[in-house]
């Protein structure tokens, strides 16, 4: 796995601070790879570090108040270490993002032609009209009609959807290796989203870009990623490979997650199973599981030693975890 | 936008008129009047009628209302009661003096406060950003007459490498056949006039100008330091631009929305004349002219000149409005 891989996240660690309170580790140990075409899946609930993971990757967290530990290689180059002028040169060009919000990522007195092309300037050295031509295409590519009208026109002028798919137009302008999606579909109506998916999924595909698509949305995890990785409280809690996890998840959490996932196979007027409580409500790994006090399969094993990460291919970071022949997770929810 | 344009001149017609009509009452509400001004305190009631009667001053506020009315029209401000001049003459002498000290005003305190502003919001919560703050607090405090003898102290009478007061070394021999005498110098192919006045502008323009560029400062800072914050700045760094591009496309072009208002109100103001700057650095402008003819009661001047004023600020405010829908595209088509 690691030798071909693209991108080699080690013992990554984020830890905020300030001044007059506890340090906040959002991000404690995390560890995964993609490959070239590869696509994983960052899975948890809000809050769970898979955001600031992204921002880590990209160098794009703040440089005050902010410690990164571990190591991030990307094509062999440890990225933590690079200066900023070389690392911008690979933001936009090898490493690209496409954030949550088309409403606010646009800036919105710039034409969006302008925020397309200027990365195709900055990084494929092209002049403006050729940086245009392309920039029409590309928008052509993510299925906006009249690309030279919308070129001219501004971000508040365009639909959401719309302006995601300019947002995922400028990402791929470069044509980069890895591809971070971030919660890209969240702002979107239901039949936007399936479009934006499918799109990614071609897109990669055509491309063998590396995608990391990171969502609390087991729905679009289940079209699209090869590997899954569970988080909770800042630490991955499960990992395998798509099928496996849909059809035997194994930490309380995941099948929590499952469980809480509407189906259409289940009779009108079912109750949605959610998890107990909120992501408040969670003990600091070093007291323990930082999911036990909401988990139905605690027992005394759980505090005050957290479980590792344990198992190749189907790691597992619990003492307790479900039965594996559960029968009523085999339909994979879409 | 012509449209736009056409409407707001339209609209100064009722503006015009009501100021007018109140700006008629205000000044024959000031106690005394231009003939006891004139004549000084110990004038006989006769004499004073007889003044009076010569102004027309006897009839009716309706009557001389009318008549001034219909003098406006053809281009008539009247004569000025304590200069004997006509009111345009002096309007035409005075009003370039203040032009060219409110733009220099200006230029030092844009010039010096955007950069500043940029500089303490990107380096927020250090010693930079902190001086700034303070720095902007003592330049709004400090009073100008004060700053200005300060000013005038050190860099005319000890260092002596600028002129103290005037607008032009009265030794020089230069034409003015426009009024604003740094221009005059360079059409009439006098640069070394030209220059004279440049340097007579400088101790006044920075006095003047010291409010403005506290204010701007503070605005620029707060307003940089909400745009730093937002999604399309992250968008612009994860594309991997230029640190120049993010500076002035994404981030000075939002922040410089509320700075480009503060400016125009600034520059309304800063036309409507400079009592005390005008008065420490005997610089004969339009404010300490106007002040001079509040003292002598100088109906026809402070008719005259305020309405003028009036003029100016909302044509001012009109271009603040077209520079903000040049800037900010969402405003043009709402």
């Amino acid at each position: 796995m690691t030798r071909e891989s693209l991108l080699d996240v080690e013992d990554l660690s984020v830890v905020f601070r300030q001044r007059g309170r506890a340090d906040v580790r959002a991000v404690d140990g995390v560890s995964f790879s993609v490959s070239p075409g590869e696509t994983i899946g960052l899975v948890g609930e809000s809050g769970c570090g898979k955001s600031v993971t992204s921002l880590a990757i990209m160098g794009l967290l703040p440089k005050r108040g902010v410690r990164v530990e571990g190591r991030i290689t990307f094509d062999g180059t440890e990225l933590p270490a690079l200066p900023a002028d070389k690392l911008r040169l690979l933001r936009g060009r090898d490493l690209a993002i496409v954030f949550q919000d088309p409403m606010t990522s646009l800036n919105p007195v710039v034409p969006i032609g302008t925020q397309v092309t200027e990365v195709l300037t900055r990084h494929r050295g092209l002049g403006n009209g050729e940086a245009r031509e392309e920039a029409a295409d590309l928008l052509r590519r993510v299925g906006i009609p009249d690309p030279s009208r919308r070129l001219r026109e501004y971000p508040h002028q365009l639909s959401g959807g719309m302006r995601q798919r300019a947002l995922i137009a400028t990402a791929l302008a470069c044509r980069p290796r890895l591809l971070i999606a971030d919660e890209p579909t969240t702002a979107l109506d239901v039949t936007i989203q399936a479009q934006i998916l499918e799109l990614l999924k071609t897109l990669v595909a055509e491309s063998g870009t590396a995608l990391i698509l990171i969502t609390h949305d087991l729905g679009v995890v289940a079209g699209m990623c090869d590997t899954v990785h569970v988080m909770y409280a800042g630490r991955i809690v499960e990992r395998a490979p798509r099928h496996e996890l849909f059809a035997d998840p194994r930490h309380p959490y995941t099948g929590g997650l499952l469980a809480s996932v509407p189906r259409l196979d289940q009779p009108r007027g079912a109750r949605l199973e959610p998890i107990e409580g909120s992501p408040r409500d969670t003990i600091p790994w070093t007291s323990g599981c930082a999911f036990a006090p909401r988990c139905p399969n605690r027992i005394e094993e759980c505090t005050p030693v957290a479980p590792d990460l344990l198992g190749d291919r189907h790691g597992l970071r619990c003492v307790n975890p479900l039965r594996s022949d559960r029968p009523e997770t085999k339909a994979v929810p879409r | 936008m012509l449209r736009f344009v056409v409407r707001r001149l339209a609209l100064l017609v009722p503006i015009l008129v009501g100021l007018s009509i109140l700006l008629f009452l205000w000044v024959r509400a000031l106690p005394g009047g231009p003939a006891e001004a004139l004549l000084g305190e110990r004038a006989t009631p006769e004499a004073v009628a007889r003044v009076k009667r010569l102004y027309g001053l006897d009839r009716p506020w309706y009557e001389q209302y009318l008549t001034w009315v219909g003098n406006v029209f053809r281009g008539d401000l009247g004569v000025s009661s304590r200069t004997q001049h006509p009111v345009l003459e002096e309007l035409l002498r005075t009003f370039p003096a203040t032009v060219e000290l409110a733009l220099t005003a200006m230029i030092f305190a844009v010039g010096v406060g955007v950069p500043l502003g940029y500089f303490a919001a990107r380096r927020h919560g250090t010693w930079l950003d902190h001086l700034s703050v303070a720095g902007s607090l003592f330049g709004i405090t400090i009073p100008v007459f004060f700053l200005g003898y300060m000013l005038k102290f050190v860099f005319a009478e000890k260092l002596g490498i600028l002129p103290t007061d005037g607008r032009q070394d009265p030794l020089m021999d230069a034409e003015h056949p426009t009024g604003f005498y740094v221009l005059d110098g360079l059409v009439t192919g006098n640069p070394e006039a030209a220059w004279d006045a440049l340097t007579h502008l400088v101790l006044p323009g920075v006095a003047l100008g010291t409010i403005p560029l506290a204010i701007v400062v503070r605005i620029t800072r707060a307003s940089v330091l909400d745009v730093l914050h937002e999604d399309y700045v992250r968008t612009a760094e994860a594309k991997g631009l230029r640190p120049a591009t993010i500076r002035g496309r994404h981030v000075l072009r939002n922040a410089l929305l509320p700075v480009v208002t503060i400016i125009g109100l600034q520059v309304g103001l800063l036309l409507g004349g400079a009592v005390l700057t005008e008065t420490v650095f005997a610089f004969p402008g339009f404010g300490k002219f106007m002040a001079d003819s509040i003292m002598a009661r100088d109906y026809a001047v402070l008719q005259g000149f305020i309405l003028f004023t009036a003029v100016i600020f909302v044509l001012v405010n009109l271009l603040v409005d077209i520079a903000y829908g040049l800037i900010d595209p969402r405003v043009r088509t709402a």
